[in-house]
């Protein structure tokens, strides 16, 4: 089986398919993550502008705490891997198998949020509030906005996982679970820019 | 319309995987060796760049599936890309002129 063939049979099975013989709910998605990278892209535009330009402290090289955002970025990382295990799984019917590492993302996802739920409340008792200073107000909006992603992506993930408990969820809905990892994966690229850009390159 | 390929395989899953992690520990490697200080900007952006691509190429299949969809998310990226570097180039530059630096 080729891949484009594979997206090609669902789509008309399903009635999803476009003039271009792909599926219609996939080309939706991409064309979302696409907005979503000018999103993302002013948000960095933004802090990247004001970097180094608080006049008062914390600063990022006295508040990043690097070893630990490291863990957080292997955390997301081993998330994106369990992801594709996840979706090989459905495709091929192993619904066992496709059960457990749907759970296993949405879980490293949730790590990955109570994470940044540990590291914004550190960030706040150390002083760095979202008026405090430039730093503080461009990195919890680009954070955040990345976290609330995160978030959507966690309830997605163990709204599949429990239609999968239910046997609601097999081969033929594979598509379903192909676009939920499309957006798990974006949001992982995005930390991978984030992590270079605000924690790395201080 | 793109070739059509075969699937990546489990196989490649934990290759890409392995890679992201290596390529992980050596940025935060570089991060802290002062000799690398010097380069420090270039090498982890094109580190990450590296990541990014395994990621969209390998995980997000878009090496393997149709061409259209690279043009849908190439061209938004590129474009924010462009947004990013013009955004930098017209506030240090403004920034320069105030300065006279």
């Amino acid at each position: 089986m080729k891949y484009d063939t594979d997206t090609h049979a669902v789509a008309v099975a399903h009635g999803h398919a476009t003039f271009m013989g792909l599926d219609s709910r996939k080309m939706a998605f991409w064309a979302f993550i696409g907005s979503e990278c000018l999103l993302f892209g002013s948000l960095i535009s933004t802090y990247l502008v004001y970097k180094g330009r608080s006049l008062v402290g914390p600063y990022p090289h006295e508040i990043l705490n690097i070893p630990f955002t490291s863990f957080s970025t292997f955390d997301l990382l081993m998330s994106s891997l369990a992801m594709v295990l996840a979706l090989a799984a459905v495709q091929r019917g192993d619904m066992k198998q496709g059960k457990l590492w749907l759970f296993v993302t949405a879980f490293l996802g949730l790590i990955f949020l109570g994470g940044q739920v540990w590291e914004f409340s550190h960030f706040y008792h150390e002083g760095l509030g979202l008026t405090t200073n430039l730093f503080g107000s461009t990195f919890y909006v680009l954070t955040g906005t990345h976290g609330a992603h995160v978030t959507v992506g966690v309830i997605w993930l163990l709204t599949l996982w429990v239609q999968a408990l239910r046997g609601k969820l097999g081969p033929a809905n594979a598509m379903t679970v192909e676009i939920t990892g499309l957006y798990w994966h974006f949001v992982d690229v995005v930390w991978i820019i984030i992590f270079t850009v605000v924690y790395l390159i201080q | 319309m793109s070739e059509q390929q075969a699937h990546a395989t489990t196989g490649t899953y934990l290759r890409v995987a392995a890679i992201l992690v290596m390529i992980t520990l050596i940025e935060v490697g570089v991060f802290y060796v002062p000799a690398f200080q010097s380069a420090l900007v270039p090498v982890l952006l094109v580190l990450s760049a590296i990541k990014f691509a395994l990621v969209v190429m390998f995980y997000m299949h878009l090496k393997f599936d149709n061409r259209f969809f690279t043009f849908l998310f190439g061209g938004p990226l590129l474009l924010g890309l462009f947004v990013v570097v013009s955004l930098l180039f017209i506030f240090y530059g403004s920034v320069r002129l105030r300065t006279g630096m």
